[in-house]
């Protein structure tokens, strides 16, 4: 009986126009992928991020720019769970409001978060970092028990061969070139099968020819993924970018193409022009 | 882990294993076929004696999972080995029923304090089944609640060891007073008889043996299909980038806690055989000294390793042996010295040491 009249209450419901919100699932309808409006978050007395809004489509690739200290790490920290902000609302899509859930929980719902310093499992090798992202089963038990299956090792072989890791399967992550530490990072996001990537200056230490490549990879992940890129390489974000923010004292200066920015006289006082 | 596949493929494992085997086998044939005028014959004092060994070397292991592989540094194993034993300890004073010095039903310590019965938590402890229930528990839920408290609030490093080092030392003050009723600063001791046998016999001693020996194996086994699974990999993830760790969608709570709690279990469960063959059980086993001495065997051994911390938990405790029968007074000094000379020069510890002598 409460099947049916649940079944039968969701029918009127659509029928009537009405948008039914199921928690737990990413539901990106409204064509918003992350919403942030009005977030504080002060460390002793020093606002790090001031009255922060901040909206990023679907789909859409986002580079956020700013001097040192203007808020962008700490932005990321509030996305991601790791630092609560004093006030404000954040959302992923219309149903996770991200002040009240736990890293672990974030990254589930389909966020994931490249460091500015490459953070990877030193001791483990390519191929083990790329298993320990992949989505899967990460409770204990599914841990303990479940063995790898065709698929997966598939989708890391994939994963190695779109990071050019492939020749370095078995070596441990702890002795790859910083550049290469970048990518698995990347590698490591992208196994996650996340909505939402937030990358933290990830042509840092890259070669030009790798910077390049990332640029590409960045360009053709928009569209299925909406990413926000924080960077200093102004060349690397003119080749991506499509629209730019900038941060400056925790709060949003300017928003536009990189060339409405880079015209824009507030942005050239407090940033460019020094 | 490509370390550890490559110490010991599966024939490597397989030798481990039948050398274990073989020692559990003839250690008691020794004792009590081989005639006692012959060179092979081992005593009951040698069979105690290695059996000690055993259980030191499942309490090595305990440590090596955690602090190895999980990157926690317990101060404070010593506790769960207690109470594991303290456990036990009940039982076996159970068993000496009327044949204690002054004839009561209730040990000695209990009549010197003039109590007229036993208090509630001595409930249930003549039935053997009960306690090994209780010995497995009762140091489980101690580290259960004990780590999900320092977990979720993620104190970590060498403040999570210092508070377990506190943890030990407390519960050491509260065994030494009289009336928590556990004997006091003598503990537990004079036992006489485990499940029907008499617990001095050369055959108890032999079967406590082979027992110490099995569960030693069957934790090895354990231990090792925990670190080569999935799991063990993310344990040791936890241990280098936690936070990554955390951005990669898993929990490190419930990880740390199942490999904190499994590890407290088998300390426990060692101290439960430990005590029947050692024939005493009192709070100096909570001393902050002897939980930091466990340590010291994993570090000696290796860390990152299963069999390194057991080989560490051997050479110590036989040096040990020998040194505290020589000169009594210098054990702790030597003990310091051997912890800095091997943080100095042989961080991977003796295991270290066999893999760059392999490679070589």
């Amino acid at each position: 009986m409460m099947s049916i009249s649940a079944t039968a209450n969701s029918e009127e419901r659509s029928i009537s126009g009405a948008h039914v919100l199921i928690p737990g699932e990413l539901d990106l309808s409204h064509g918003v992928a992350l919403y942030l409006d009005a977030i504080n978050v002060s460390f002793d007395g020093f606002k790090a991020i001031n009255n922060l809004s901040l909206t990023i489509d679907a789909g859409e690739l986002r580079c956020i720019i700013g001097p040192n200290g203007a808020g962008k790490t700490t932005m990321m920290d509030v996305i991601t769970g790791k630092t609560r902000p004093d006030s404000g609302t954040a959302f992923f899509g219309q149903t996770f409001d991200l002040t009240r859930m736990r890293e672990a929980q974030i990254a589930h719902a389909g966020i994931g978060r490249k460091f500015q310093k490459p953070t990877v499992f030193e001791q483990h090798s390519v191929f083990d970092n790329l298993e320990l992202a992949l989505k899967a089963d990460k409770s204990i038990w599914g841990s303990l028990f479940s063995r790898r299956n065709h698929e997966q090792t598939e989708r890391i072989e994939e994963l190695m061969e779109l990071i050019r890791l492939q020749d370095f399967c078995h070596r441990p992550a702890g002795l790859l070139a910083h550049g290469q530490k970048q990518w698995l990072e990347i590698g490591m996001l992208l196994a996650q099968e996340p909505k939402l990537l937030l990358l933290d200056e990830p042509v840092a230490g890259m070669t030009d020819e790798e910077t390049e490549r990332t640029a590409e990879l960045f360009i053709s992940l928009a569209g299925k993924h909406s990413l926000v890129v924080v960077e200093h390489d102004m060349e690397f974000v003119n080749s991506i970018a499509r629209k730019v923010t900038v941060l400056h004292e925790g709060s949003v200066l300017a928003e536009g193409s990189m060339s409405e920015v880079q015209n824009d006289a507030r942005v050239i006082e407090v940033y460019l022009g020094r | 882990m490509d370390m550890l596949k490559k110490l010991y493929g599966p024939t490597g494992w397989a030798a481990i294993l039948v050398a274990l085997v073989v020692m559990l086998v003839m250690v008691p044939v020794m004792a009590l076929l081989v005639p006692k005028t012959s060179a092979f014959h081992l005593s009951a004092y040698t069979v105690t004696l290695f059996g000690k060994y055993l259980c030191y070397g499942i309490v090595a292991l305990a440590m090596g999972l955690a602090w190895g592989y999980g990157g926690i540094l317990s101060l404070g194993h010593g506790l769960f080995f207690s109470l594991g034993g303290y456990m036990f300890g009940m039982y076996l004073m159970r068993m000496i029923g009327g044949l204690g010095q002054y004839g009561s039903n209730l040990p000695d310590f209990m009549v010197f304090l003039d109590w007229k019965t036993y208090p509630w938590w001595w409930w249930g402890t003549d039935h053997l089944a009960y306690v090994l229930l209780m010995v497995v528990l009762v140091p489980g839920v101690l580290a259960f609640v004990f780590g999900w408290f320092a977990f979720r609030s993620r104190i970590k490093g060498v403040y999570f060891s210092i508070i377990t080092q506190a943890l030990t030392y407390a519960a050491m003050l509260l065994f030494f007073r009289n009336e928590t009723g556990f004997g006091g600063n003598n503990g537990f001791t004079d036992f006489k008889f485990i499940a029907g046998f008499p617990v001095a016999a050369a055959s108890t001693r032999a079967g406590l043996f082979a027992i110490t020996g099995l569960v030693l194996i069957v934790a090895l086994l354990a231990c090792r299909f925990i670190v080569l699974s999935k799991f063990g990999r993310v344990l040791t993830a936890i241990r280098d980038a936690e936070t990554r760790v955390m951005f990669c969608g898993y929990n490190p709570l419930p990880y740390k806690l199942a490999v904190w709690v499994f590890s407290a279990v088998l300390c426990g469960i060692a101290g439960a055989l430990y005590v029947p063959q050692v024939g005493i059980i009192n709070p100096s086993e909570m001393s902050p000294a002897n939980s930091i001495e466990i340590a010291i065997w994993a570090a000696v051994g290796g860390r990152g390793t299963l069999l390194g911390p057991i080989i560490g938990a051997g050479i110590v405790n036989a040096a040990k042996s020998w040194f505290t029968m020589s000169f009594p007074e210098y054990w702790l000094y030597l003990l310091g010295l051997i912890f800095v000379l091997v943080t100095l020069f042989l961080p991977q510890g003796v295991m270290g040491l066999l893999n760059r002598w392999k490679r070589t």
